[in-house]
């Protein structure tokens, strides 16, 4: 009746897990109590749950992300801590639950923080940065959101019910077979991969369409802003790359389930294959992460230097190169695997490579913030934060690329060190950029900026604490994923690291406190004109937050900078001549109802309870059936009730609030000829 | 505008945008089949202690099995032409052929692994027929969610008639069950013939 479901499967072997189970369920209870005591079930369901439209589903997937950043980071925590006091001892962790650590840190991350985190900040932004009214596809992106909550709920619930995965994030067999894994920890990351990785793939698809067909008049292709750009990039990337991640999960699902042999060390498997199929999906995956961060930081760059993007062009085609040039890596990844010399030299120069286009950037942004009027709003910080910490990550990388120094330092903490260095600087530093720059498009006021510079010193610090005593600790041998070690050496470099964890917690607890204190002083610090920072791009010309359909009427594009332009014409904030029917896609109960169809497969799957594999197979189908046949999706949003909010919000912005754009205008002979790029 | 203008103008252009995000879902499958393609070209010599292909492969049963769906190919797109004329009546007697035939083909495949599986074949034996059950079994299940798309779709065109989404859903199902029929030639390709070579 319940498969391979017994009692046993609690958390009773060990108090560390037993209190992380604990934490895990009374945060569950705590959250449903509250839900309960606010009263706030019915419009958390009809307001927020059911909703499709992009700015709430983005807010979703945001909030998905920093809760699952707090339950990784405590994993970090936990290694970090274990790694500094167990010198020729066991520490405080038993190596089989060191190795669930580690290895639900890096799925967490990746697959739970990084990408609701981008997909969240794409989905508010750029539906409305293109001046569209909605995403293509508004439902499947409320598909797309509940599959990737419940490959999340697959990973928490793995710490209450059972082990998670032993076999890292990557999950190399035979290692991960079922010979060597036999519980259901491989499983849980197997069924938590395959069920977020549908749903990104889903939202991959709804972008490319979204930023294909839905862009506003006039806006071409070269008019894109670089965040849309980077979103078109990784949303193909993500169509061509996460069909790769669907086909190995399940290939090894079925070898541990069924006996297959694809992965196995006898029988005809080739394990090799793994590792090649994983990294085909796996690299371009880095890009996916970090091109969306690249884009906010040229749009943070631009507006807080007061001048137009330096070298939008090469930004776009360096962005394109990238996309293109993450297919031809992958093999970097196991270069000990023994392909022949040539091989791996193509590889390695293919590598070194994508450091090109980087690099173009990186000046292309440093030209930008020349002879800007640079203002240090948080988000600006953490973006100079980022452009010198990344640097480092990328000439760690070149050297890698190297194969001779790559089978020196191959699953070293040295590589661990740079692709931190390529991920908090290039990914999270970005996403916190976005998070302070966009707030207040999403909610109408401002985040605290002081508490923003705190958390931005403590994970700058932290960062370069935690990690580069972790390149030292790779060049003097010490591998990866080490529970305890013999070296008295190491000690120092670990304490340092350790040190430097807790400084990130210190960022953590800075970001919850700015969140805090802004929610709590959110009247005085309320952004009245939907333009907090002087923007330049078309997400500032609606209101703060956007009205359900974001532009009352579609606005018609010149040039770069669209917004800044119409600033300067004086044709922003002027009410349009007639108010038009608009049509919205109606809430749907669908979505969340197959997310938690694909949570009870997943889990039904790993603890082989089949007849609720089948029951929920079989009503995912149902569900989708429904929607196939319903011609009734839409609704009509009457002219009357937009010129209603739309009249409302222009009446509350009074001319003193809107920006000087004096400043902004061709300056006359007598001050000087205008610089290139500052207008 | 009355309302109703404005919600089929608003159709017209979603429907438009759910066609081109089909032909994208289509690339993404694709890729699906790429790369269980080359897993089967990695692992098809590797047939351990277990049959071999030339032992497995009944080239005859392939070929009325490629008959089959490519002939139910052919009937869809007699469904489509009888659509764009506006036939409904005709639309559904050409999906009922294209089900049968496809369901004909799933028929032929599941008496050809049940036949494989008897002789000592089954996927769990080898890397070689792990890639096999697992790339033609894909693409089994595909055409068995096609052939559930054909129910409903048939359904749809009884009950509602062949409005403007009606039309939409059975072109991309279309779309669907033609990209079903290139894959198997890629199968028949790839696996078959130089399976009993």
């Amino acid at each position: 009746m319940l498969g391979r479901l017994t009692v046993d499967a609690l958390p009773f072997y060990s108090w560390v897990a037993m209190g992380g189970a604990a934490v895990t369920v009374g945060g569950g209870i705590a959250v449903f109590l509250l839900i309960t005591y606010l009263r706030a079930w019915k419009v958390l369901w009809t307001d927020w749950l059911t909703s499709v439209d992009h700015k709430k589903i983005g807010i979703m997937y945001v909030v998905l992300a920093l809760v699952m950043l707090v339950r990784g980071f405590v994993d970090a925590l936990m290694m970090r801590a274990q790694q500094a006091i167990a010198l020729n001892s066991e520490g405080y962790l038993p190596p089989e639950h060191f190795e669930q650590i580690f290895s639900s840190h890096g799925t967490i991350m990746i697959f739970f923080v990084a990408m609701p985190f981008l997909t969240g900040l794409i989905n508010i932004i750029v539906p409305q940065q293109i001046g569209a009214r909605d995403v293509a596809f508004p439902f499947l992106n409320s598909v797309s959101l509940w599959l990737t909550a419940a490959g999340a709920a697959l990973v928490l619930v793995s710490l209450v019910v059972g082990k998670f995965s032993q076999a890292g994030w990557t999950g190399y067999p035979p290692y991960s077979g079922i010979e060597y894994s036999p519980g259901v920890g491989v499983d849980y990351w197997l069924w938590a991969l395959i069920v977020s990785g549908i749903g990104s793939t889903l939202a991959g698809i709804n972008f490319i369409v979204t930023i294909v067909k839905n862009r506003c008049p006039g806006m071409t292709y070269m008019r894109m802003p670089l965040f849309t750009w980077t979103t078109l990039c990784i949303s193909v990337l993500i169509a061509f790359a996460f069909p790769g991640l669907t086909v190995v999960a399940a290939e090894l699902t079925l070898d541990r389930t069924l006996g297959f042999h694809f992965f196995t060390n006898g029988d005809g498997g080739n394990m090799m294959m793994f590792a090649n199929l994983l990294w085909i999906w796996g690299h371009p995956e880095v890009y996916i992460l970090i091109l969306p961060a690249f884009g906010i930081f040229s749009e943070v760059v631009a507006t807080f230097s007061r001048k137009r993007l330096f070298g939008y062009t090469s930004l776009v085609y360096a962005t394109a190169c990238i996309a293109l040039l993450s297919f031809t890596v992958w093999l970097h990844h196991f270069f000990t695997m023994g392909s022949s010399s040539n091989v791996n030299a193509v590889f390695g120069i293919a590598t070194m490579i994508i450091a090109v286009p980087t690099g173009v950037k990186i000046f292309d942004w440093l030209f930008t913030l020349y002879r800007g009027r640079i203002e240090f709003h948080p988000s600006m910080v953490y973006t100079i934060g980022f452009m010198v910490t990344f640097v480092i990550g990328g000439v760690t990388g070149v050297l890698l690329a190297l194969p001779p120094a790559d089978y020196l330092m191959h699953n070293s903490t040295f590589l661990v060190a740079h692709f931190h260095n390529m991920l908090i600087p290039g990914a999270l530093f970005g996403y916190f950029a976005g998070l302070n720059y966009w707030f207040p498009k999403a909610f109408g006021f401002k985040l605290d900026a002081k508490w923003g510079i705190r958390s931005f010193w403590c994970w700058f610090i932290g960062f370069y604490l935690a990690f580069m005593p972790l390149y030292v600790l790779g060049f003097m041998g010490m591998s990866r994923r080490m529970e305890h070690y013999a070296d008295p050496n190491w000690q120092p470099y670990l304490v340092v690291a350790a040190i430097g964890a807790l400084c990130v917690l210190a960022g953590i607890a800075c970001i919850a406190i700015q969140l805090y204190v802004s929610a709590k002083t959110w009247g005085s610090a309320r952004d009245i004109t939907g333009d907090p920072w002087n923007g330049r791009t078309l997400e500032w010309a609606t209101s703060s937050p956007a009205a359900p359909y974001n532009f009352a009427v579609l606005p018609e594009v010149h040039g770069l900078d669209a917004f800044h332009d119409m600033k300067l014409a004086g044709e922003a904030y002027r009410p349009p001549q007639k108010y038009e029917d608009i049509v919205m896609p109606k809430s749907t109960w669908i979505g969340p109802v197959l997310g938690a169809l694909a949570f009870g497969l997943g889990f039904a799957f790993v603890w082989y309870i089949w007849w609720l594999v089948a029951l929920c197979f079989v009503l995912s189908l149902v569900c989708v059936g429904i929607r196939a046949c319903d011609d009734d999706t839409d609704f009509v949003l009457p002219a009357a009730e937009v010129a209603r909010i739309e009249t409302e919000r222009l009446a509350q912005i009074s001319p003193a609030d809107l920006h000087d754009m004096r400043d902004f205008l061709p300056r006359g002979a007598a001050s000087g000829a205008p610089l290139p790029g500052t207008v | 505008m009355s309302v109703a203008t404005v919600l089929e103008e608003e159709e017209t252009r979603s429907l438009e945008a759910r066609e081109f995000g089909f032909w994208v879902y289509l690339m993404t499958d694709a890729i699906i089949f790429a790369l269980l393609f080359a897993t089967y070209v990695v692992l098809s010599k590797n047939s351990a202690a277990g049959p071999t292909s030339n032992e497995l492969f009944d080239l005859r049963h392939t070929a009325v099995e490629t008959a089959l769906l490519l002939l139910s190919s052919l009937t869809f797109g007699m469904a489509t032409i009888a659509m764009t004329a506006g036939r409904a009546g005709r639309v559904v007697l050409w999906l009922i052929v294209t089900l049968a035939l496809g369901l004909g083909f799933l028929a032929m495949e599941l008496l050809e692994f049940h036949g494989m599986i008897a002789k000592g074949g089954g996927p769990e034996v080898s890397g070689f027929l792990s890639a096999f059950f697992t790339l033609v079994g894909t693409h089994g299940l595909h055409v068995a969610f096609g052939a559930l798309g054909i129910v409903v779709m048939t359904g749809q065109v009884l009950i509602k008639g062949l409005t403007l989404p009606v039309r939409s859903r059975l072109i991309r199902l279309g779309l669907f069950w033609h990209f079903l029929d290139i894959v198997w030639i890629g199968i028949f390709s790839v696996i078959y013939l130089p399976g009993v070579m």
